[in-house]
């Protein structure tokens, strides 16, 4: 029944007392709630090394890299929608649509013009979230949780259930996407490169990136300084949309076959590598810097576990404990404590 | 005088924090049945030695005394026990629950196997409830009630307790006048039952009306109590902020320009009903009424927030239809909003992307922001405006509110906008910092500016405005100008009462 919490006695928040909060942040606790995830990591790498030197070794270190792109590049499109203060949860299983989709039209109407038509499609899935949420203003996580199982429901119709195979592996170029180099530099760590590079600069310097941090970080305050929050909102799905695609294409062109399932349960681990890169899930923060951290990060941690002789399966627990973990330390960070009473 | 103990006796409070010695030493003593003000600019303590007051923080010299018991306090629950209550300035009341459960939250009366006894929940509850004279029962949602009704269930709340000392923060920020006669009969009331009462506010007239006693705190540091029969407002805003302050009734007037806008018969729904105005430019037109008068809600119209259902809007002479905030600005009006917080600010952002957001657009080197002409931006807004803030990169969540609403009023003046409509332009924000920006709205008139300026205030409206409009329940009752406008036919106005219109 007690109600004094700290921030309704904070009605006059001056610069004088919000200069003491800050200083008085700077305890242990403090500093791990601040620096948690990178204390966390700093322990992780040298208890894996120190179980097994392979760790530490470039090859293992580029093999993470590669196999953390397709998680990366979706990861990339996530964080817009995050920093503008909604959830994508439907990733994971619309990079399966676009994965089968595009394996599918390979062989009717050819690699040339089945990439676009994917890319199409999937960006008319990402159409259709981005109006629910932001004209329609429907809740993000019922939306997207609702997508996933409507996506999946429908990658299944499209393809009968069946997986879906290119039928002349051999004869097309259309491998390069996934398995191919470039002046030694593998193409799926190219494409998560320059993609990273083009939406960060998206994000940080132009006005619609602006745009997306004024939306998340308090949309009413946006939208009475004239920003349309509701177009700004379905902007940020469609260029989730269009990583999935990213993703989709790279992961159908590395194997150049596929099952119905091959994205499940990646909604959790992109999710999961945005907030470990610092992402608010409250909307208004994070970098696409820090989404990169936060994918090598978690690419790091399981591909430590599988060294340390770990079975794959323990990752998707490590996941669930990541995610919690960089939770708690976000609300942590802004407290400044570990733990509080109140708030 | 007789000696008598004090409700609350605080001694010698020192309270740092790395690099800052936040209370120095603060004493002052609230007596049983006495009204006792505490006031100060915004970071003089205030909310510092609440906190100490109420178990949030601990201090690290000096003693709390409650009556003759000296206490350490190590919690808010604590506090509460020992008979201090706080009445907060935003409220925290669980709305979807009813008056009584709010009231005796986590002490609900029970029957046998832990049942809630909700007969005598609700039989105590309208006790209290006729105590305050409320106009509402124990059962109602505490969502449906009116912030003042809300508050008055706070109150409530703490007169469930034996309170010896009850302190008010701000608890008139966002009351109508006649809600305002209520709360004061209350404090009397508690008076009387020799309750010690400790008010914070920055309302001068408030402040003169109910208190004994006002205690000042500047920098951290306890600057005198002064005896509230023998003092005057200067006295108090001298010792507050070590300067003369400038409150009178606006006498200036400028040059007028041509009409800039122009509202007929402009309807919504039940929130106004035909109103009419014009506004020159170099003109400050004052909308003054009580809460939920319509006030607002005629500003979001003409900022396109709303639809009206009837009624022209016209600008510069032309008929116009305002389709969104995009389109308003766009036609040149800005409205710097209410709440500051919640629709003037993005508080996680800096204080230069506060500042240029509606213009983002016009802001570019290719696809690029324009980076340095933001800056350049803020720079001239600030020093234009004495923005006191250690630099652009600092967030706006950490600046006080009166450097708040002026990287918001920043915000408008840099889109140069033909009519800038202020919406309760200094709720809540120090008492410089309030003649600063009155003086900066007499200024924009003179430049030419077409100002509305909406206020639950009478000092500020007076003091700002070439033209009053009264609103009583959505409709316009009169329109004055600054020199036939008197207190009490303002307040008959307002109030309903004569339906005289003036041109």
């Amino acid at each position: 029944m007690s109600n004094i919490s700290g921030n309704q006695m904070g009605g006059f928040g001056s610069l004088k007392e919000e200069a003491m909060t800050r200083l008085s942040k700077s305890s242990i606790g403090g500093f791990l709630a601040r620096q948690g995830i990178l204390v966390a990591f700093a322990f992780f790498i040298i208890g894996f090394t120190i179980a097994n030197e392979r760790f530490l070794d470039p090859d293992n270190i580029m093999g993470v890299v590669r196999s953390s792109a397709i998680l990366g590049v979706m990861a990339l499109g996530v964080t817009f929608v995050v920093i503008s203060g909604n959830l994508d949860l439907s990733v994971g299983s619309m990079m399966s649509f676009s994965t089968i989709v595009v394996l599918d039209l390979h062989d009717k109407i050819g690699p040339t013009l089945a990439i676009p038509a994917m890319f199409a499609m999937t960006l008319c899935l990402g159409a259709i979230i981005g109006f629910l949420v932001g004209y329609l203003k429907l809740n993000s996580l019922i939306v997207t949780l609702g997508m996933l199982s409507a996506i999946h429901g429908l990658t299944l119709t499209y393809s009968g259930g069946k997986n879906m195979d290119i039928s002349d592996k051999e004869g097309t170029w259309f491998g390069v996407f996934g398995q191919g180099d470039l002046l030694g530099i593998p193409v799926p760590i190219l494409l998560f490169a320059l993609l990273a590079a083009f939406l960060g600069m998206v994000l940080a310097k132009t006005p619609f990136g602006r745009k997306v941090y004024a939306v998340g970080g308090n949309g009413v305050a946006a939208t009475f300084s004239g920003i349309p929050r509701a177009r700004v909102v379905f902007t940020c799905y469609l260029m989730s949309a269009l990583c999935v695609a990213t993703a989709g294409l790279i992961q159908a062109s590395r194997s150049l076959g596929s099952q119905n399932t091959v994205g499940q349960g990646l909604e959790l681990e992109v999710l999961a590598a945005v907030i470990l890169g610092g992402a608010s899930l409250l909307g208004g923060s994070g970098t696409i810097f820090k989404t990169v951290i936060g994918v090598l990060i978690l690419g790091f941690i399981q591909n430590g576990l599988l060294l340390v002789g770990l079975q794959f399966y323990v990752q998707y627990v490590v996941t669930w404990i990541i995610i919690i973990l960089a939770v708690w330390l976000d609300i942590a960070a802004k407290r400044g404590k570990l733990w509080s009473q109140i708030a | 005088m007789t000696e008598q103990t004090p409700a609350l006796r605080l001694e010698g409070i020192v309270k740092t924090f790395p690099g800052v010695r936040a209370l120095d030493n603060v004493s002052f003593s609230v007596m049983p049945g006495e009204v006792h003000a505490l006031m100060g600019e915004n970071g003089a303590g205030k909310s510092t030695l609440m906190k100490v007051l109420g178990g949030i923080y601990q201090p690290e010299e000096g003693r709390i005394v409650v009556g003759e018991e000296s206490v350490v306090m190590t919690s808010p629950l604590e506090a509460k026990s020992k008979g201090i209550v706080f009445i907060h300035q935003e409220l925290s009341l669980a709305e979807e629950l009813s008056v009584a459960e709010n009231i005796y939250l986590g002490e609900l009366p029970r029957k046998r196997f832990g049942l809630v006894d909700w007969d005598r929940l609700y039989a105590q509850t309208d006790e209290i409830l006729q105590k305050l004279k409320v106009g509402f029962d124990a059962r109602t949602r505490v969502g449906d009630l009116s912030i003042a009704n809300q508050q008055m269930v706070e109150i409530a709340r703490a007169l469930t307790v034996d309170a010896k000392a009850v302190i008010f923060d701000e608890p008139t920020a966002s009351l109508t006048d006649a809600e305002k006669v209520v709360l004061f009969d209350v404090i009397a009331d508690l008076q009387s039952h020799g309750v010690g009462i400790i008010y914070i506010s920055h309302r001068m007239e408030e402040i003169f009306k109910i208190t004994d006693r006002i205690s000042v705190l500047r920098d951290g540091q306890y600057r005198g109590t002064l005896t509230t029969a023998e003092t005057n407002e200067d006295e108090v805003t001298q010792l507050m902020i070590g300067r003369k302050l400038d409150l009178r009734r606006n006498v200036s007037h400028h040059e007028l320009g041509g009409v800039a806008i122009e509202v007929r018969n402009l309807s919504c729904g039940d929130l106004f009903h035909d109103v009419s105005f014009k506004v020159r430019r170099g003109e400050v037109v004052g909308f003054y009424g009580l809460v939920g008068a319509g006030r607002t809600e005629i500003a979001e119209t003409l900022f396109g927030l709303r639809e009206p259902s009837a009624g022209t809007i016209l600008l510069d002479g032309e008929e116009t239809v305002i389709h969104s905030p995009i389109d308003a600005i766009a036609k040149g009006i800005s409205l710097v909003p209410e709440d500051r917080k919640g629709q003037g600010l993005v508080l996680g952002m800096n204080c230069r992307d506060n500042m240029t957001l509606p213009q983002i657009d016009d802001l570019k080197a290719g696809p690029f922001v324009a980076e340095g002409s933001e800056i350049a931006i803020f720079d001239q807004y600030r020093d234009r405006l004495d923005i006191r803030t250690p630099g652009w990169k600092q967030q706006v969540g950490n600046l006080s509110g009166g450097n708040q609403q002026k990287i918001v009023i920043g915000k408008w003046l840099s889109m140069h906008p033909n009519v800038l409509i202020v919406d309760e332009p200094t709720r809540g924000i120090d008492v410089g910092s309030k003649s600063e920006i009155h003086n900066l709205i007499r200024e924009l008139a003179a430049q030419g500016y077409a100002v509305i300026v909406i206020s639950s205030e009478m000092p500020e409206v007076l003091h700002v405005s070439d033209r009053i409009v009264a609103m009583y329940s959505g409709r316009i009752m009169c329109t004055f100008t600054s020199e036939e406008v008197t207190e009490d036919n303002l307040i008959q106005a307002i109030s309903g009462i004569t339906t005289d219109t003036a041109a």
